[in-house]
């Protein structure tokens, strides 16, 4: 037996081995690695979050464009459903008995123990009425939820709308947003998201194997609450933009209003526009489809992404430049014979008799393109004949001061900085030899210079400011602090001294208010207006229609640039749209008549949507020659080379100009 | 009588018995943790889980200090009674059994569930460890290892018939208690290497386990080149090992019905399935490895409150004290275990009796068996069977079986001076 005895110690080892076998294990998945802890919590702890209500968004007075409206989703835990009357609550929801079993299904299936929503976005109404009843409906609840709500139905791009973030939104804002989380998709909306959104709220709560949540974690300690988003002071004036949709309503065109003295935007008018209402509840995916197929565009945000050559709106500008170069005074006449000859090669003025001698002032009353040739010759050529390349570089980099050939800086989403040339640029298509005589047609705003209607607007409030601007921008305020980016309140000086602007304002006045002046229509019963009129030649309908000016003269408080496309010459919608809005604003009243008799219901009623291409056959580009004032092309040199790319080019600003 | 009162107290082993209290009552403490619900704070009750485990503990307690009571000699000479009352109940479950998860296990009286299985291993090492203690018995010889066997085997093959795979398997461990009493270490040897080969014939390629038996076998031989009776014995050996391979392979995919061969490689854990055994393995081993070093606290895991882990409170308590205890807490536990199951051994070394002996081997060697496939099968090293922990697993019927299978043990020591 002494020998048997030993394997007790071969025994008792095997037992410590097996200990120390176990207790490794355990080290191993206690202490070295902490994988489980992690998957533990993931077990039990789960984050609800609070959603904040979403900040408000108001007019520069203080009148609501977007605010929360309170909707209710009904939702269902499938397990404590009790037998009830299943018909009554069909009826009060309004859906069939069919799509009540389908729902109840897809209620069972997503989770037993869960609540999940059974219908979304009841009405108030229909809330009412449930609410009374829901002691019969056990096992289902009502979920109150905002969604937006727009009260005047205005503003459509401007305001943009809000939808649910995608994968890419997800991951760019780093852990924010969850699936079914709503983002700022477009517009004002996008554009604050962060600030309008407010912080979500979180609580940490524990949940039992069958999903079912057992309290907070910790006693909340980890919890947060939600922060409501801040309200958004917009610099909109909520009666002007809604007088401009209406004005604009069934034409294709853009007006923006911009007070001179802050560089604040108060209309930012895109037509066609959308109700941004369709954006919300059951039926917004089959309305953004519907918009999105609209072949006017209607989510094409024209202010800032609109491209229109600036046309006689460039003239002031170039004016100016002019002056500041000293090459002209505001003395200097030039003789206009109706034409203007470079080389061999003759441009026609748009007035065929010619206009004689003329100064700064009449130039621009009178819009006369010789003038303007004239200057732009001085400009290129003063440092001599072989230093023309040298001397457009400066001059575009003194255009370039005015806000054209690169964004502006809005605080908007999307905006669009057309291209301005260099000489290097002109080098390229025209090989080195090219002169001023090439390019004379951007001295009357037209050839490769383009603008969005929001830079116009912006010329017109440098003219206004009497030499300088602050960038433009839809908001006046962010929060209870009112705060403004500090770049909105930044003067940029644009080089001109303000002595040279009094004559060109003087020429604008004279445009509106004398029987010489182009732009008769803009004139309001005492309201000093200063203004220009544009017609933008388009090669696929009829010209575009352009107003330009600000008012009054004196300490200005509105500038406004607008544009309607095909509406004819600038005198025939553009003009008047503009002063109506004009006077709108200056004396919240409408004296209703203009110069030529029209009435404002009649701007309104009438329809200018082009005729759709693909519906008519391809006409060549007519110019209407039956207006007094009407157009002729006086820039043969114009390339038009791009235009013809874009599809359904109708509604495309993209076009040749003359002007007036 | 008061000679024999005085000698009754200081004979009996104490430490053991604060042992087992202790574990009852971390048992009881965890128990209460799996079932407490921070939201209903009701009096204690006693129709919950925790409240019968108390009942279980104190009665046990009862029924263990009144084994101390009969003679030492009953045992050994009721043990083939008692052996045959056990083989009779398992025979009545299967009959009269109330059929639980697939396993027919529990005989229903009143509200109690009794479980023959959990009896029927005091009832088979009373009755080994009587055999063996009887005249001129060596274990070297086919006959006593041949009887030994059919004892062993047959509360097994009744087990397996519920079907309850674990408490069957636990009737392996009267192997080492037959080994310490000269059952030849080959045997062993040739019954876990044939044990292991069909394991490792189910996931393994044949070429290399051939490969590897000829390089074993080869390395033998070579060792004992210069005694040609021993490698002609390797040569036979080896040659049979090869032959089992194909045989094993055979029965388990021929002879073998499909659920059958389902179950033995769930139990080896050759097939995952992680909405059954797979997932408890799973939970369990989230819970004990959110414990970290020193546990969330007590009624602080939210495994365990929240239900996540399956069976918490009986086949994976051990999950609860991993995560509220933490590190510290199983090394705690183990550390009983391991004190106590040496204890054990020690004081069967110093019976006088061969069938005191005996007993304390199978019983620390049951005890062995249930904490290392329990604890191993939470942390995932061990293939789910379903065996509970030694006196820390709730449930009536095993608490009982192990307090009457150490206090038996603790009676017979009492008494190691006198002849049974």
């Amino acid at each position: 037996m002494d020998q048997l005895f030993n394997r007790k110690y071969i025994i008792q080892g095997l037992f410590v081995l097996i200990a120390l076998i176990l207790l490794g294990r355990l080290f191993y998945i206690q202490v070295a690695s902490d994988k489980y802890f992690l998957d533990a919590n993931n077990n039990a702890l789960r984050k609800k979050f609070i959603y904040p209500a979403r900040g408000v968004i108001t007019d520069r007075k203080g009148k609501v464009l977007a605010q929360n409206q309170p909707t209710y989703d009904l939702m269902v835990i499938p397990n404590e459903v009790k037998a009830f009357d299943t018909l009554s609550l069909c009826n009060i929801i309004g859906i069939s008995m069919e799509d009540f079993r389908k729902k109840f299904r897809k209620a069972v299936v997503q989770s037993r123990y869960q609540a999940s929503i059974f219908q979304k976005l009841l009405s108030v109404q229909t809330y009412a009425t449930l609410q009374e009843r829901m002691a019969n409906f056990k096992g289902f609840d009502v979920q109150k939820r905002t969604i937006r709500y727009y009260p005047d139905s205005i503003g459509g791009q401007l305001l943009g709308y809000i939808r649910e973030a995608n994968a890419t939104e997800i991951e760019r804002h780093k852990g924010y947003y969850k699936p079914g989380d709503y983002i700022g998709k477009m517009g004002l909306e996008r554009q604050y998201e962060v600030e309008l959104r407010g912080t979500k709220g979180v609580k940490n709560i524990l949940y039992n194997a069958h999903n079912v949540p057992q309290g907070s974690y910790a006693d909340g300690k980890f919890d947060s609450l939600a922060i409501a988003g801040d309200q958004i002071t917009t610099t909109i004036d909520v009666e002007i933009q809604k007088l401009g949709e209406q004005l604009l309503r069934n034409k294709v065109g853009s007006i923006v209003a911009i007070e001179p003295a802050t560089g604040e935007v108060l209309a930012f008018v895109s037509s066609p526009g959308y109700d941004p209402n369709l954006m919300v509840g059951r039926e917004t995916g089959n309305n953004y489809m519907k918009i999105l197929s609209n072949p006017y565009r209607p989510f094409f945000s024209r202010p800032i992404k609109g491209r229109y050559s600036p046309g006689s709106a460039f003239k002031p500008l170039d004016a100016l430049i002019a002056l500041q170069d000293g090459v002209v005074n505001e003395l200097t006449t030039v003789f206009c014979p109706g034409y203007y000859v470079v080389g061999n090669r003759r441009f026609r003025c748009d007035h065929a008799s010619g206009d004689g001698n003329v100064a700064v002032r009449k130039s621009i009353a009178r819009s006369c393109n010789v003038y303007f040739y004239d200057i732009f010759a001085r400009m290129m050529l003063k440092k001599g004949r072989k230093n023309q390349h040298k001397a457009y570089d400066e001059w575009q980099e003194k255009v370039r001061k005015f806000g054209i050939g690169d964004t502006l800086g809005i605080d908007f989403p999307g905006e669009s900085g057309y291209k301005l040339f260099t000489s290097e640029d002109y080098t390229k298509r025209y090989s080195k030899y090219w002169n001023y005589g090439s390019i004379l047609s951007v001295s009357i705003g037209q050839g490769e210079i383009t603008t969005t209607p929001l830079q116009m607007a912006n010329i017109m409030a440098i003219i206004a400011n009497r030499g300088h601007y602050i960038k433009p921008h839809l908001v006046k305020g962010i929060g209870d602090t009112k705060y403004i980016h500090p770049k909105y309140k930044e003067k940029h000086h644009v080089g001109i001294d303000a002595r040279h602007f009094e004559s060109v304002i003087d020429g604008m006045q004279d445009a509106v208010n004398t029987s010489w002046g182009t732009a008769t229509e803009s004139r309001i019963p005492n309201i000093l207006m200063c203004g220009k009129t544009g017609t933008v030649q388009n090669v696929h309908g009829k010209n575009h229609s352009v107003f330009i000016g600000f008012a009054p003269r004196d300490n200005p408080k509105i500038a406004i640039a607008v544009i309607v496309e095909n509406g004819g010459y600038g005198g025939a919608y553009a003009a008047p749209m503009a002063s109506f809005i004009t006077e709108k604003y200056l004396t919240d009243s409408l004296k209703g008549r203009r110069i030529n008799g029209a009435t404002i219901e009649q701007y309104k009623a009438d329809n200018l949507l082009p005729v759709l291409k693909d519906k008519l056959p391809k006409v060549k580009p007519k110019v209407d020659t039956s207006k007094v004032d009407s157009t002729k092309k006086s820039a043969p040199i114009t390339p038009v080379s791009t235009a013809n790319n874009i599809n359904k080019a109708a509604i495309l600003p993209k076009n040749n100009a003359t002007t007036e | 009588m008061q000679q024999q009162n005085s000698r009754f107290f200081f004979n009996v082993d104490w430490v053991t018995i604060l042992i087992y209290m202790a574990l009852c009552t971390i048992g009881f403490f965890n128990i209460f943790s799996v079932r407490y619900d921070p939201d209903k704070s009701e009096a204690f009750n006693f129709g919950a889980e925790y409240g019968k485990q108390l009942i279980f503990v104190i009665s046990g307690l009862v029924l263990g200090l009144s084994i101390l009571l009969f003679d030492a000699k009953f045992f050994s000479v009721f043990a083939p009674i008692v052996y045959g009352v056990t083989i009779v109940l398992l025979i009545a479950v299967l009959v009269v059994g109330r059929n639980v998860g697939g396993n027919q296990a529990w005989i229903p009286i009143g509200s109690f569930r009794l479980q023959p299985s959990e009896f029927a291993k005091f009832g088979t090492a009373l009755l080994l460890a009587r055999y063996i203690s009887s005249f001129n018995i060596k274990l070297n010889t086919l006959k006593p290892i041949l009887i030994c066997a059919a004892i062993i085997v047959a509360p097994m093959a009744l087990i397996m018939l519920q079907p309850d795979a674990g408490s069957m398997l636990v009737f392996l461990s009267f192997m080492f208690p037959l080994y310490r009493e000269g059952l030849p270490g080959n045997l062993l040897i040739i019954f876990w290497g044939a044990v292991l080969l069909f394991i490792l014939n189910l996931f393994v390629s044949p070429t290399i386990l051939i490969i590897s038996i000829l390089v074993i076998g080869g390395l033998f031989a070579y060792n004992n080149k210069k005694r040609m009776q021993k490698v002609i014995n390797i040569g036979i050996v080896t040659l049979v090992a090869i032959c089992y391979l194909f045989v094993a392979k055979y029965i388990f995919e021929n002879v073998l019905k499909p659920h059958q061969r389902t179950r033995i490689e769930l139990i080896l854990g050759l097939t995952s399935d992680n909405r059954g055994a797979g997932y408890n393995v799973i939970q369990s081993k989230i819970a004990i490895g959110a414990g970290q070093v020193t546990g969330r606290g007590y009624l602080e895991g939210t495994q365990t409150k929240y239900g996540y882990v399956p069976a918490q409170s009986t086949d994976f308590i051990f999950s609860t004290i991993g995560e509220e205890w933490g590190f510290i807490g199983c090394f705690v536990v183990i550390g009983l275990y391991a004190f106590l199951l040496l204890r054990i051994i020690n004081m069967a070394e110093r019976q006088r009796s061969v069938f005191s002996r005996v007993y304390g081997y199978s019983i620390a060697c049951i005890f062995f068996f249930h904490v290392f496939i329990n604890i191993g099968m939470t942390i995932g090293i061990m293939p789910v069977i379903g065996i509970p922990l030694p006196f820390i697993s709730y449930g009536g019927s095993s608490l009982w079986s192990f307090t009457i299978l150490l206090f038996i043990f603790l009676k017979l020591d009492s008494n190691r001076m006198g002849f049974i």
